[in-house]
Order: C-alpha cells, then sequence, then structure tokens
C-alpha cells in the first residue's frame, strides 16, 4: 500500500472491532496507540463493556469478587462507538461491511475479528436448559452460578475435569461443598497435560474430597417436577444426586456468523497467516481482514507451522497487538505473531503452568521437584526436542524452560540442576490420550499439515 | 598499566559513579579476566541466568575460587548453617515457605499493609527530631541534617524490630554484628583477610546466640511478631530445626539494614539531583509507587550477586562458563542495559515499562521487597512533603566502603523549614 493510502487510512479510516473482550480492547487500545485517528467501532454480543474472563471460574465462585466488577482495566481510552448487546450476524468481504443482527450495516477499511469462543453446551438441549444447569464463560453464568453455590446446593456435578472443570471443583471444596467430578478420560487434565500430570491432579482432587469418577460420562441429566435437575445417570450405571450442574466440555469457536462469506471460517477458528491477516477460503489471505485471539488459527514456526488455536489470556492480548499494529503498517513494517502458548490455571491450591505445546509431547520428565510433592518442574520431549513444559508450584523457573523450548533444545535434558531428584533421571511417556477419542477439549489444538507433508519445488524463470 | 575493570568496580575512588565502569563492561555481556569470576552485566543474560536451575546459590558448590576477589567470606559460617538466601532448592523452598507464612500471602496477606500507620508514626517521629534537633542548634545556616544517621538508618532498623519482635534497645549490639557480616560482602583491598573471616565468625556466633536467647523466650511469651510465630511453627508438616530458625531470623534481621537504608538514601539523592521530580513528588504523594520502582532500576541497593555458580558448563552469549566457576551477575548494569530499557540512563519514574533486576529474579527475588517498597515510599514522599527547600550539600556524598551493597554512608542535606 502507498504511504499516503496508509496516512489516509490512520487520519480517517474506519475499523471495526467484532469481538468487544480482551482481545477486541486490547486490539482497539494498540490502535489508538499506533497513532489511529480514524472511526473504530467495537461490536460486542453481550451488553457489557469488555471483562475479564479468569476469575469467572476462581474468585467469583469463591465469594472473592463480583462477577459485575471484572470489568478489564483500561490502559488508554479508546474513542469507539459501542456496539453492545447486538451480535455481528454476517459480512460482505466485497462490499466490506459486517451486517449486525438488527439489521444494520457497518462499513469498514479494515476488519479486525476477536469473535472468540463459546462454551459447548450440553448435547441435550432439554436437560441442558433444567433449572441447576449451567455452563460458564460468560459474566452472566459466572454470576448465576456463584449465586447458586452461595445458597449451598447439596452437591454438585462437575463434568468434564480440564481446567475449567477443575477450578470450578477446588472452588466448590474450598467453600465446603460436595462435589463430584465426572470425567471421560482417565483423569484430570490429561487433554492438555497427559496421563503422568494428570495423575498428580487425580490425587488433588481427591485429596480436597472430591469425588472423582474417571473413565465414565454423563448420559443422561435428569429433573423434577418442577424442572430442577435432581440427578445424573453415568455409564457406568451410577446416578449422582446433584442439584446443580456445570458442564465443562470446552469451547466451541464463534464462526457460525462468517457461513458463506467467503472468509477460511469454520469448527476450528479462522485460519489466518503469521501476520493475524484472515485467508480466504481459496487459501489466499486477505490484506483488510484480521484476526486475534481464541477464534484465531494461526501457523506457528516453532512448532512445525503447524495451525494453533490458543484459548490462552497472553495469546488474546499479544496476538491482538500485532494484529493492530500490521493492521496500520505496510508489508516492510508487519510483524508476525509467534508468542510462546502460555497459560497457568489456580486449583486446590496450587499455581499450575505450563508453556509452549505440551500435546504435542510424546514424553515427559520431571526435571525438578517431585511429582509426588506437587512441586515440580516437567518438560515435554517430541523428536529429541523440548517442546513443552509445565510447573507445579514451581513457576519462577519457567522462563528458563522457555528458553530451552525457543531455542529447541534436545530432550531429555541431560544437564546438572538444582532439585533433580531420581525420577528426573530419565524421561516417561506423557501418556496423552490418542486424539480420535474425544475429551473436554485441550486447552491447544493443533491441526492442519505440517510443511513435510506437502513440498513445493521453486522453479526459477528461463530454465 | 591500565587497571582491570572489576578492580576499578571495587575501587572506593570509583563508588560515587560506577555506571561508565558498568557501560565499558556490557560490551562483553559475559566479562572474564583469566582467572577471575565470570561477570554478567547485560539485562537479558542475567534474567536468564536467574531464572537457569543450573546455576546454583549453594557457594559449597563452588570450585576452587581462584581469583574471585569476593571470595573468602564463607568460611566463618560454621557456626550457623547457610541461610534460604543460599541455598537450593528443595531446602531452599522449604525454608523460605515456612518463613513467608508470617509474613505474606497467602498466609499473612495483611501483615505488611497493616503495619502502614506504624511505619507512617515511625516516619513522622524521626522527621519531628529532624526538626527538634534544627530548632535546639538554632539551625538554619549551613550545618545540615545527616538523612543517613537520622533518618534512613534508624527507620528500617526501628521497623525491622517492630516486625521481628527485636528489642529496639538491643539495636547497639546487633548494629555491630550487622555492619561487620555487611562488609564481609566486600571485598576492602586494606583489609586483612584473616582478621576479617575471624570478625565475621564470631559475629555471626555473637549473633545466634543473642537470637537464640530472644527465641527461647518467645517461646515461653509468644507475641505476634514473627520470631513468635516463627519459632512456634506454623507447622502444615514442615518444622525448621533451631539451628535453621537461628540462621532464618539471622538473615531476615540484616537483611533489612543495608539494603533499605540505602534505598533510601539513593532515593533522596536522585530526588534531591531531579528538584522538578522532587517537587512533583510533594505535590502527587502517590508518585512514591512508581518512583520506587524506578529507583530501584536507577540506583540498586544491591549492585551485584556475587554467588552464583553453575552445577555443570553453561553457555551464555558464546563464552562456556565452566562448572564451579564463581560468577558475578551485575544487577545495576543490567538496569541500565540500552538493549532493554531505553534511555536508560535517564531517571524517570514516569517509564511504564520498568521490570527492574533491582529485587532480583526468580525464587531468590527479595523475600523483603513488599516491606521495603512501602517503607521507601513513605519515606521518600513524607520527606517531599515535610522538608523546606532541601538541597545537597555535598554532591557527591562521601559513600560506604561496600561495593555490592553501595549507598553513600551520609548524606548531608540543608533546608529553609521543616513543615509540620
Amino acid at each position: 500500500m502507498p504511504e499516503s493510502e496508509l496516512e489516509a487510512l490512520k487520519r480517517s479510516g474506519r475499523i471495526v472491532v467484532v469481538g468487544a473482550s480482551l482481545a477486541g480492547l486490547r486490539a482497539a487500545e494498540t490502535l489508538r496507540e499506533k497513532g489511529f485517528k480514524g472511526t473504530l467501532t467495537m461490536v460486542g454480543d453481550e451488553p457489557y463493556e469488555p471483562y475479564d474472563r479468569p476469575p469467572l471460574s476462581k474468585q467469583v465462585l469463591l465469594g472473592m469478587a463480583r462477577a459485575e466488577n471484572t470489568a478489564l482495566p483500561r490502559r488508554r481510552a479508546i474513542e469507539a462507538e459501542w456496539r453492545l448487546g447486538v451480535p455481528a450476524s454476517g459480512l460482505d468481504m466485497a462490499g466490506r461491511r459486517v451486517k449486525l443482527a438488527d439489521g444494520d450495516e457497518v462499513p469498514y477499511d479494515r476488519l479486525l475479528i476477536a469473535t472468540g469462543v463459546r462454551a459447548r453446551p450440553w448435547p441435550n438441549e432439554a436437560e441442558g436448559e433444567l433449572d441447576g444447569v449451567f455452563v460458564l464463560r460468560t459474566r452472566a453464568d459466572g454470576a448465576g452460578l456463584a449465586r447458586r453455590l452461595e445458597a449451598g446446593p447439596r452437591r454438585v456435578l462437575v463434568i468434564g475435569a480440564g481446567f475449567t472443570g477443575s477450578e470450578i471443583a477446588s472452588a466448590c471444596r474450598e467453600r465446603g461443598l460436595e462435589v463430584t467430578v465426572a470425567e471421560r478420560a482417565d483423569a484430570p487434565l490429561v487433554g492438555a497435560l497427559g496421563g503422568v500430570i494428570g495423575a498428580v491432579a487425580a490425587g488433588m482432587h481427591r485429596e480436597h474430597g472430591v469425588d472423582l469418577r474417571t473413565g465414565v460420562m454423563v448420559t443422561r441429566l435428569e429433573g423434577d417436577a418442577g424442572g430442577r435437575v435432581r440427578a445424573a445417570h453415568l455409564s457406568d450405571g451410577a446416578v449422582v444426586e446433584c442439584d446443580v450442574v456445570v458442564v465443562c466440555l470446552g469451547a466451541q469457536r464463534n464462526t457460525e456468523w462468517l457461513a458463506g462469506s467467503g472468509l477460511g471460517a469454520g469448527p476450528r477458528g479462522i485460519a489466518c497467516d503469521a501476520g493475524c491477516r484472515a485467508f480466504g477460503i481459496t487459501g489466499i489471505v486477505t490484506d483488510d481482514i484480521y484476526v486475534a485471539g481464541d477464534v484465531a488459527r494461526s501457523p506457528h514456526p516453532l512448532f512445525g507451522y503447524q495451525f494453533l488455536s490458543l484459548e490462552h489470556w497472553g495469546n488474546a492480548v499479544s496476538q491482538a497487538e500485532t494484529a493492530a499494529h500490521n493492521m496500520l503498517s505496510n508489508s516492510a513494517g508487519r510483524r508476525p505473531h509467534i508468542w510462546v502458548p502460555a497459560f497457568w490455571s489456580s486449583q486446590f491450591g496450587v499455581n499450575v503452568k505450563s508453556v509452549g505445546v505440551p500435546t504435542m509431547g510424546t514424553e515427559i520428565m520431571i526435571t525438578q521437584g517431585s511429582l509426588g510433592e506437587r512441586r515440580f518442574a516437567g518438560v515435554y520431549g517430541y523428536q529429541g526436542r523440548i517442546i513443552g513444559a509445565v510447573t507445579f508450584d514451581n513457576a519462577r523457573w519457567l522462563d528458563f524452560y522457555q528458553r530451552q523450548i525457543e531455542a529447541t533444545a534436545p530432550f531429555p535434558p541431560e544437564f546438572t540442576n538444582v532439585d533433580r531428584r531420581p525420577e528426573g533421571s530419565r524421561p516417561v511417556p506423557a501418556e496423552f490420550p490418542d486424539p480420535s477419542i474425544p475429551t473436554h477439549g485441550p486447552t491447544v489444538t493443533l491441526s492442519g499439515y505440517s510443511p513435510a507433508d506437502r513440498r513445493m519445488t521453486f522453479t526459477p524463470a528461463g530454465n | 598499566m591500565k587497571q582491570g575493570i572489576l578492580s576499578q568496580i571495587l575501587d572506593y575512588s570509583n563508588r560515587a559513579n560506577p555506571y561508565p565502569l558498568y557501560e565499558e563492561l556490557r560490551r562483553t555481556p559475559v566479562f572474564h579476566d583469566g582467572e577471575g569470576p565470570y561477570v554478567v552485566s547485560t539485562y537479558h543474560e542475567i534474567h536468564g541466568l536467574l531464572h537457569d536451575p543450573r546455576l546454583s546459590s549453594d557457594t559449597r558448590n563452588r570450585g576452587a575460587a581462584a581469583g574471585d576477589p569476593l571470595a573468602g567470606q564463607e568460611e566463618g559460617e560454621q557456626q550457623l548453617p547457610p541461610s534460604f538466601l543460599k541455598l537450593d532448592p528443595p531446602e531452599h523452598d522449604r525454608l523460605r515457605r515456612m518463613t513467608n507464612r508470617p509474613f505474606g500471602p497467602p498466609h499473612s496477606p495483611r501483615r505488611i499493609d497493616g503495619m502502614r500507620g506504624e511505619l507512617g508514626s515511625i516516619v513522622k517521629g524521626l522527621i519531628d527530631g529532624l526538626a527538634d534537633g534544627r530548632s535546639r542548634s538554632g539551625e538554619g545556616d549551613g550545618n545540615g541534617i545527616d538523612l543517613v544517621d537520622q533518618f534512613s538508618y534508624p527507620f528500617p532498623v526501628t521497623v525491622i524490630c517492630r516486625l521481628l519482635g527485636v528489642p529496639r534497645e538491643d539495636e547497639a549490639r546487633f548494629h555491630v554484628w550487622a555492619d561487620t557480616l555487611a562488609a564481609s560482602l566486600d571485598p576492602d583491598p586494606d583489609a586483612d583477610a584473616e582478621q576479617r573471616e575471624k570478625a565475621t565468625s564470631s559475629a555471626r556466633m555473637e549473633l545466634g546466640m543473642y537470637l537464640a536467647g530472644l527465641i527461647e523466650e518467645r517461646r515461653k511469651n509468644p507475641g505476634d511478631d514473627m520470631l513468635s510465630q516463627l519459632a512456634a511453627g506454623h507447622g502444615q508438616g514442615e518444622t525448621m530445626s533451631t539451628m535453621e530458625l537461628l540462621s532464618t531470623a539471622a538473615l531476615l534481621l540484616i537483611a533489612g539494614h543495608e539494603t533499605t537504608v540505602n534505598l533510601i538514601t539513593n532515593g533522596m539523592l536522585t530526588l534531591l539531583r531531579h528538584p522538578d521530580v522532587l517537587e512533583r513528588l510533594r505535590r502527587e504523594p502517590q508518585l512514591a509507587v512508581p518512583l520506587v520502582e524506578e529507583l530501584l532500576r536507577y540506583e540498586p541497593p544491591v549492585q551485584l550477586l556475587p554467588q552464583r555458580t553453575p552445577l555443570c558448563d553453561i553457555e551464555v552469549c558464546g563464552v562456556t562458563i565452566p562448572k564451579g566457576a564463581p560468577m558475578w551477575l551485575v544487577l545495576a548494569a543490567g538496569n541500565r542495559d540500552p538493549k532493554r530499557f531505553e534511555n536508560p540512563d535517564r531517571f524517570d519514574p514516569d517509564r511504564r515499562d520498568i521490570q527492574h533486576l533491582g529485587l532480583g529474579s526468580g525464587i531468590h527475588s527479595c523475600f523483603g521487597a513488599p516491606l521495603a517498597r512501602l517503607e521507601a515510599q513513605l519515606a521518600l514522599s513524607e520527606l517531599a512533603r515535610r522538608l523546606h527547600n532541601p538541597r545537597l550539600l555535598e554532591d557527591p556524598p562521601p559513600y560506604r566502603q561496600n561495593a555490592v551493597l553501595r549507598g553513600p554512608r551520609h548524606l548531608v542535606v540543608a533546608c529553609d523549614d521543616i513543615r509540620p
């Protein structure tokens, strides 16, 4: 783009951000920071200003914070035109317009899509509508569930022991509530961190008095005459009497509104290049549509150029900043989003953190501390290199492991280090479940093809 | 012959402004002068090493410390086991965790903030004392106030005594031990090494015996102070041995001495050199929060960490640092690395991106940081508010001998009046 065109965009262009949550807000702030003076429209389907989600499964459920008070702090004024409480319903790529559910249309010169994900609902709609059945994704979900926990239910059933499910179970126990957790896999967190770590997590659940049932599915939720949930039936024939059920079966990407638009959007997210520019269904990158946050799916050079969709707080911030930067830059000034995946969780009093892509790991080695003490650092190995790392109550070392991942350091690590115990002398299988068997949905989704699968040969002209 | 850069850094004549030497040092991110320590001076490398599990803080892992001018201070320590400052996990983690229970979150989240009022009245009392001293001596002329002796030393010492439950009256006794132990970190070229070791050893022993007596008393008559709580051992299945307890108590008592004193004194010195910022702080006391962070970057009270040792050969910036070699991590040089901070030599309390190394990083990051920050914030904002038209009578001021725990020995200021 000629410089003058870019200057015109900055001075008086129209940018629309669809998705008024973490990624959308940080992108908007970055746009203003970088000198965008034109019209900025923020479209959000919820009627609230952007709020933070991590507290919803932690402080809010413990009654330490109210769901209404989790508004995201603002880094700066963004002087946006807010269209809140109205979902986007369609996209006209040729006409450069976003259609809204209320029939309005918003024209744009640049579009950022940050529509994120929503909780996967209970598959049986009627059962899912029983009073007392919750998912946990939005502020309203958090407020409703917190109120119900406050009222002191006799038993809570959590379906799915991923991070959200485990955090909810932890909060329930901290409040002294009886809780049953039903998990399809053999252990909690197994989809994200594998069976070795999952066994540690299972120990944490049980030690804190969670009635943990693994290797089972919930087959049916049963209501009473008043339409309130009263029991759940499990695949092993057991019946769990409960008056609150929280469905934690992972997330679905909010891309349905893009159906038929010509954008490369589907259930796995919206494919984009490393600079956050969305792909069309033709495989050609767009130059005016950008993607950021949970809904984006972008190739990462450190992980074999696989397309990664990350439901990570830090990824949303970093990708939003990169997208905003690139929206206002010439091709030479654009930069790639090569954030190293990282996430944290807090459950049963333990701080869990991870970097890299543990799910790619085939082996794990506990390099510091001990699984038995639940204070350790473990690294994941993939084809002779370190691909991910996890810490339980040992997060201050994580920087080191991140650098090892970035440097594609060899696995297993053979150096001497502090706090190395006998169990850290050799790697063991990481025990991820067969990916063809669905679990609650891991935090990191790997998909797409590696460059090794599709080769291109370049033949210079004239030969 | 040009003097080696490390001896120049240690040379007292460069104490007032070591920053040009650090700049020179950063040109070689991992500096090694044949047989001395491996000196790391750039931000990203130091930060990386502070999170590197291949590095030990336990000096017993150090090989023959040939040529390390800071070596030798370990000999006297048979009396007490190493404090958690000089231990690696898992022992470090266990002791630090237990020490943290009566100190900070999650078990004691309000301990430090709960002392805010008490700290405020200590500050007020000390500044009132400055005013009384002036009126008694019929001040207003150029005699000046020594901020170190009259304010920045007594303040943190009073605070740490209150926190631990150590009688303030005993201060004169442990002041001597504290001085000796702090000096042991510094390679004074004129001092007799053997003599110094002896002095260090006996100071540690005497301090240990003093604390043992106090702890015994706290066991019988517990108060709400940290010593009582540590002595009572708020278990969760973990306990400290008596020797570990003594060592921990000694660490807490001593660590507050030279560090916070220097933070506050360096702070006032910096403010007096930047009168516009001092005036802003007077009008906006809340500026103290970012200002203290910038201060920890710009003039950190701990200039370098001389006690890390690699457990295996490690490569940093293309240099292989051999297993067991002595290392220095020069935090103060990293804090002014232009690859990390824009205009690093500018003191800018509005700096937004300020992840400094002033309190270290990683598992050994300053245990007392929340207290030190609060002390410095309260002290500087109150001094700024109450001293009317303060000015330095000597610039640079005379410095302490110590190159590691660097700060002025005296800071003599004059002012027109002390506001109520």
